[in-house]
């Protein structure tokens, strides 16, 4: 059982205005790092979880949340502060270590993660987790809410960027395209799509499934200025997610090229590790790689 | 005598919009979100007076909820107005997920709602969106059954944080509340006072109630007429003091009978104070026939209503 005694992260405080590019990448890289370590932890102690898909995403989350948001815990109400809208709500094991990283909930409060009565549901809820903006879950559900909140934010004239990260076995779900078809006709060039590109859904690789390629055409088509990355690069995320929007008008859809269970040898772009939990020798030899 | 049944008739989206018009002038807050229903939820003037604020994301439902959730997540007070079969069905697990269980400050309202689109069929008929929304946590579920109560409902739920569904009708109804009546949630209002049965109504079909409850008095039978505005929460005192006080009730209401007005006092009686029921819906798909004949056929004439309550009563 998760205990307190499995609780390994540091926090990390918010650079100086003024720290340099190189800096920013570092304290990014220490963070991903760290919190790969406690979500492993997590989930191995919780005995559930999704830690092929949060292996995937923390490097685009320690990036949003350590170097790129500005959001703070002190001004996480703030209604002028920039949005995170996490859609792959399965990954919240990885969203609430990140949190917990950048000091939004109190790192000790990890230990109830998946808990009777735990505020750290499987998937996240805003009313009990700090930084948290939406309830999500059902996949789909976080674009069309990233739209509205960059409506909002246009409606009242303010420079608040809204950030959406999304799977992209989830781009299946109808509900995204219609979103992306809004973002275009309203100019919602604040906001930003990160596409999860692992390539993986819950049981076959996309392309198995009901493949999405071309998805560069594709966002292109519905009106979107697309960026390719490597997502597990921090400088790439941190230059293309500081800089967006790439063209005046258009909303941004960054494809983040990443692997389900990166960079744990054994779980790396291996479909087995959706929602596998691993073992202690597994664990340890996961620790011992990002070490 | 002229009873309710002769008094003149109102489209409550005339209500609805008057009363949305009014709020965004006085609340800058507020917006409205549509799926290119402008036409039929009569929004054409306000998108003229508030062009930046009437949001049309096309034919697309489950983004219309999404889009009102972040809407309402950078400040703004949505109210979505798309035909209530459209919004409530093809959007149900956006309301769930990212308005009730989010608890956004969402306002829905579910345009034309029942057999409205009576000839158009099934397809068009929304007698579902209060079984399906009743069942919904942290989500305010209102069918109100005239005019004034409209805009009632509509200021009281642009005054208070959290999910609101509204059932806007658009089959005309008579004013049955006076100018000034108070929306207060939760809370049947007695139209009229009776120990003998009792008629729980709401939204269209509460103005057929009160001219059953004319018909039988000319027997001698003193009906008890509760509106029941809000189905959820639900007065489940007023239900009980009526099980207790009156010899059965009858509910009558343009939606299913499984699960609506009908379901929630039922549920209530049974596990407080058993009573005699007889619950008048719509229980199939319906046949072709406009709103009116369809409320006939299925029991809610206000003969069909009265016959039912004179069987609870006269049984007793």
């Amino acid at each position: 059982m998760l205990t307190a005694d499995h609780i390994a992260l540091p926090t990390f405080a918010r650079l100086p205005e003024h720290a340099g590019r190189a800096e920013r990448i570092a304290h990014i890289a220490e963070a991903a790092r760290q919190i790969r370590i406690q979500d492993l932890l997590l989930v191995h102690h919780a005995g559930a979880g999704h830690i092929g898909g949060d292996l995937s995403a923390i490097d685009v989350l320690a990036t949003l949340y350590g170097a790129v948001l500005d959001v703070t815990p002190e001004t996480v109400d703030h209604p002028d502060r920039d949005r995170f809208i996490l859609s792959k709500g399965h990954v919240a094991g990885a969203l609430y270590t990140t949190l917990a990283a950048f000091g939004f909930l109190p790192v000790e409060q990890l230990a109830t993660f998946l808990q009777p009565l735990s505020a750290l549901n499987g998937h996240p809820n805003r009313n009990k987790v700090p930084g948290v903006e939406a309830n999500t879950g059902p996949l789909g559900h976080g674009l069309p809410i990233a739209v509205g909140h960059a409506l909002s934010a246009k409606l009242d004239v303010s420079r608040r960027r809204t950030y959406v990260l999304t799977g992209d076995g989830e781009l299946q779900e109808g509900s995204n395209w219609e979103a992306m078809m809004a973002a275009s006709q309203h100019e919602l060039d604040r906001l930003t799509v990160i596409v999860d590109r692992n390539r993986l859904q819950q049981g076959a690789s996309v392309r198995q499934t009901n493949d999405l390629d071309p998805l560069d055409a594709k966002a292109a088509a519905f009106g979107f200025s697309v960026v390719e990355v490597n997502g597990h690069d921090h400088g790439e995320l941190l230059d293309v997610l500081s800089a967006v929007p790439f063209r005046p008008g258009k909303p941004t859809f960054v494809i983040a090229h990443t692997h389900k269970g990166h960079p744990i040898s054994f779980m790396s772009n291996n479909v087995a590790w959706h929602h596998r939990v691993p073992d202690r020798a597994e664990l340890r030899q996961a620790i011992e790689e990002l070490s | 005598m002229t009873g309710i049944a002769d008094a003149p008739r109102f489209d409550c989206r005339n209500a609805y919009v008057q009363t949305l018009a009014d709020l965004a002038h006085e609340d800058h807050r507020i917006v409205g979100v549509v799926n290119d229903s402008v036409g039929s939820s009569k929004l054409d003037a306000f998108r003229k007076a508030f062009p930046d604020r009437l949001i049309n994301v096309g034919i697309a439902e489950q983004d219309m909820v999404g889009v009102a959730a972040g809407l309402a997540n950078g400040g703004r007070i949505p109210f979505v107005s798309a035909a209530s079969c459209f919004l409530t069905a093809r959007a149900l697990e956006q309301i769930k997920a990212d308005v009730a269980y989010s608890n956004r400050n969402v306002k829905l309202c579910g345009m034309s709602p029942g057999m409205a689109y009576g000839e158009l069929g099934p397809t068009h008929h929304s007698i579902e969106d209060i079984a399906w929304l009743r069942a919904i946590d942290n989500i305010t579920v209102v069918v109100p059954a005239d005019p004034v109560e409209t805009a009632a409902a509509m200021r009281w739920a642009a005054a208070t944080d959290g999910p609101v569904f509204i059932r806007v009708s658009r089959m005309g109804v008579p004013e049955i509340h006076e100018p000034g009546y108070e929306f207060v949630p939760g809370r049947a209002v007695t139209v009229r006072d009776g120990h003998d049965v009792t008629i729980i109504s709401n939204g269209t079909v509460l103005w057929r109630a009160l001219a059953a409850a004319e018909q039988l008095a000319t027997e001698d039978i003193h009906a008890r007429v509760l509106s029941m505005p809000t189905v959820k929460p639900l007065d489940t005192d007023a239900v009980i003091r009526a099980a207790r006080e009156t010899a059965g009730i009858v509910t009558a209401e343009e939606a299913t009978t499984a699960g609506a007005l009908g379901g929630a006092v039922a549920e209530t009686v049974v596990s407080r104070h058993p009573a005699r029921m007889r619950i008048l819906g719509v229980p199939e798909f319906a046949p072709t026939g406009s709103a009116g004949f369809l409320l006939d056929r299925y029991g809610m004439s206000p003969g069909g209503i009265a016959d039912a309550a004179r069987a609870l009563a006269e049984a007793s």
